[in-house]
């Protein structure tokens, strides 16, 4: 009786077991196969990728890489997405840290209710109209900093940042510093922010990704082509199906057929530049990124 | 405090102020420029949604344009494709919801059962990439593998003998599409803060489960799942007060004229009204409407949490 029960156990055990396995499975797959498709075809010909390229490349060569090095507007919003990026994230840094420290600490008075309106703002916004308009106001619409300062401070990563503070630096310590004469900015520039470097790394990886992939800010306030980032090229490239019509007509069906060919292969290597810079950085990341969430995670 | 510190609160009441600034003030220099920022980019916009009151003029500003009352969201709610923007935003949330909320859950399960450390890593990572990659990063790379002539998918139909498909194009597929990429891309991630809640539960209770005689199957679903219940709720609470802001950027990147029909969505149209229109009134309405409707169904979601025995977000 006793043996019977013991083998359904092992039964079940191995049918679930198995459901285990193939959600492992596919959901990698699911993941794998599209990225590796997109590689092989970047590298390939431009015929080849025509014919079909699957998960390794054929013929391959460079061609593709070739071409989108040779336009300019690629390498104008490379540069920009690079500015954009950097300066950015240092001022998303500085600001949120300079929110959070402070909220940090038990001894400010009116903490609760600056915390309450940090946090409303996250269940409640003007919406992109009246954003806009205030940008319009500032005289920012078009400008550089119109991607940097509406986006200043993610409010759920300075709560992050402040949960860090808060568990990372005791009362005590600020209260030693304090009777051995420190200040609150002595305490700010030589206690705190020496000892929050973790979460200075989590939030500029993040922020740093959040502006690589921005688009909705530049499709809202930015017009002219000089100052578009990577991403909106990729974009117009994308939707452009046909070459310009000037230089068109002074070629035959077959040279045009080529060009559409490698106008088609040059947009899968497009693709893997304007992600190279995330997947390069992606394997010191992702220590951090999911570092970040567990210091969300205990906050929730 | 004490009773006669009230009965000279107002004798102190400047005094209190002078010393809360004088032990605090520092602290307040750091914060003020991100307050000043917190006003002027998410107060005043808050504020500004009065223009949806108003017939705004931009040249006017807010303070000289007239007022028209509730003109505008009449006009959104009378308007022809109110029920057909209503009708694809909430159909589209809800099966982002329905199928996209419980994959992370399932995944993060799965790797939890998964004994070698080394595979569990490998695709705890692998499945966590897509984050990554920007939402114009992932509409292309669908456009590419669906193109009609040349992507890969319609090059597979054609070498086994059935005809092309624009998937890209086709209204009926358009909500699969956006549902299914915004799992592959999310997935992995989301799942993170559920394999966290997991390894959070201690292994005692595991370890009784099964000399009771409980098979994997049954520790899971009587242990693990209850284990990550709290989670698991916040996450929903949240992800039903998101339920009508569905992202406008994705939506707008994969609209095309063949699937218009049920791509337009309320973020798409506000859009496509107060940015290229410049019906910044109109548009507005139509957006206070929308986070109205929002914030409405956060706050019953939180209530029927609570009335269940919940701990809600607040």
């Amino acid at each position: 009786m006793v043996k019977k029960s013991r083998r359904r156990f092992e039964i079940a055990d191995v049918s679930y077991l198995t459901v285990v396995w193939l959600i492992i499975i596919i959901s990698s797959l699911m993941v794998l196969l599209p990225i590796l498709h997109v590689l092989a075809a970047s590298f390939s010909s431009s015929e080849a990728v025509i014919r079909g390229v699957y998960l390794w490349p054929r013929d391959f060569c460079l061609d593709g890489y070739t071409a989108v090095f040779q336009n300019s507007k690629v390498l104008r919003g490379f540069v920009n997405s690079v500015l954009y990026t950097v300066i950015g994230t240092a001022f998303n840094v500085v600001m949120t840290i300079c929110a959070a420290y402070p909220l940090a600490r038990n001894k400010l008075h009116g903490r609760k209710t600056i915390m309450m309106l940090f946090v409303f703002t996250m269940l409640f916004s003007g919406g992109m109209i009246p954003t806009y308009l205030v940008v319009h106001r500032l005289k920012l619409v078009d400008t550089f900093w119109s991607m940097i300062f509406p986006t200043a401070i993610n409010v759920y990563l300075m709560i992050i940042a402040r949960t860090f503070f808060e568990n990372t630096i005791p009362n005590d310590l600020y209260e030693a510093a304090h009777i051995d004469g420190a200040n609150d900015f002595q305490l700010f520039l030589y206690i705190a922010i020496p000892l929050s470097k973790a979460i200075c790394a989590v939030l500029a990886l993040r922020y740093a990704v959040q502006h690589w992939n921005d688009y909705y800010q530049a499709v809202l306030y930015i017009r002219s082509d000089g100052r578009q980032p990577l991403q909106i090229v990729l974009r117009n490239i994308m939707l452009a199906t046909n070459i310009d019509i000037d230089s068109m007509s002074a070629m035959d069906v077959e040279q045009y057929a080529k060009l559409k060919q490698l106008s088609y292969l040059l947009k899968y290597s497009l693709i893997v530049i304007s992600t190279i810079p995330m997947l390069v950085l992606y394997p010191f990341i992702q220590k951090y990124f999911i570092h970040g969430v567990m210091i969300g995670a205990i906050k929730g | 405090m004490s009773g006669d510190y009230k009965s000279v609160s107002r004798v102190r009441a400047r005094p209190r102020l002078l010393r809360i600034l004088k032990s605090d003030w520092q602290l307040y220099v750091i914060l003020s420029v991100p307050l000043i920022w917190l006003i002027i980019f998410c107060y005043v916009p808050m504020g500004g949604i009065v223009v949806a009151f108003q017939n705004y003029n931009i040249r006017r500003g807010i303070f000289r344009s007239d007022w028209v009352g509730l003109r505008y969201i009449k006009m959104f709610v009378n308007s022809p494709n109110f029920l057909q923007l209503i009708g694809n935003t909430l159909s589209l949330s809800v099966y982002s919801l329905l199928v996209g909320f419980p994959m992370p859950i399932i995944l993060a399960i799965a790797l939890n059962e998964c004994r070698f450390a080394s595979i569990k890593k490998t695709v705890q990572t692998l499945t966590y990439l897509p984050y990554f990659i920007s939402t114009v990063v992932l509409i292309s790379i669908m456009s590419q593998i669906f193109h009609l002539r040349f992507g890969v998918f319609n090059v597979l139909r054609n070498s086994l003998g059935m005809e092309s498909v624009d998937i890209m194009g086709k209204a009926s597929l358009f909500r699969h599409l956006y549902v299914w990429s915004g799992i592959w891309q999310g997935m992995g991630f989301e799942a993170v803060l559920y394999i966290a809640a997991l390894t959070n539960i201690s292994t005692e209770i595991k370890e009784a489960a099964i000399i009771d005689g409980a098979n994997r199957f049954q520790c899971m679903i009587n242990v693990d799942l209850p284990g990550i219940l709290p989670t698991i709720i916040i996450m929903l609470i949240l992800s039903v007060g998101n339920l009508m802001s569905v992202g406008f950027e994705k939506a707008y990147l994969m609209q095309n004229p063949g699937n218009l029909r049920q791509s337009e969505l309320i973020s798409t149209y506000i859009y496509k009204l107060g940015l290229e229109q410049a019906q910044y009134s109109f548009s507005t309405a139509v957006s206070l409407f929308n986070s109205a409707t929002n914030f409405v169904l956060i706050l019953t979601c939180n209530l029927i949490v609570r009335k269940l025995g919940g701990s809600g977000l607040w």
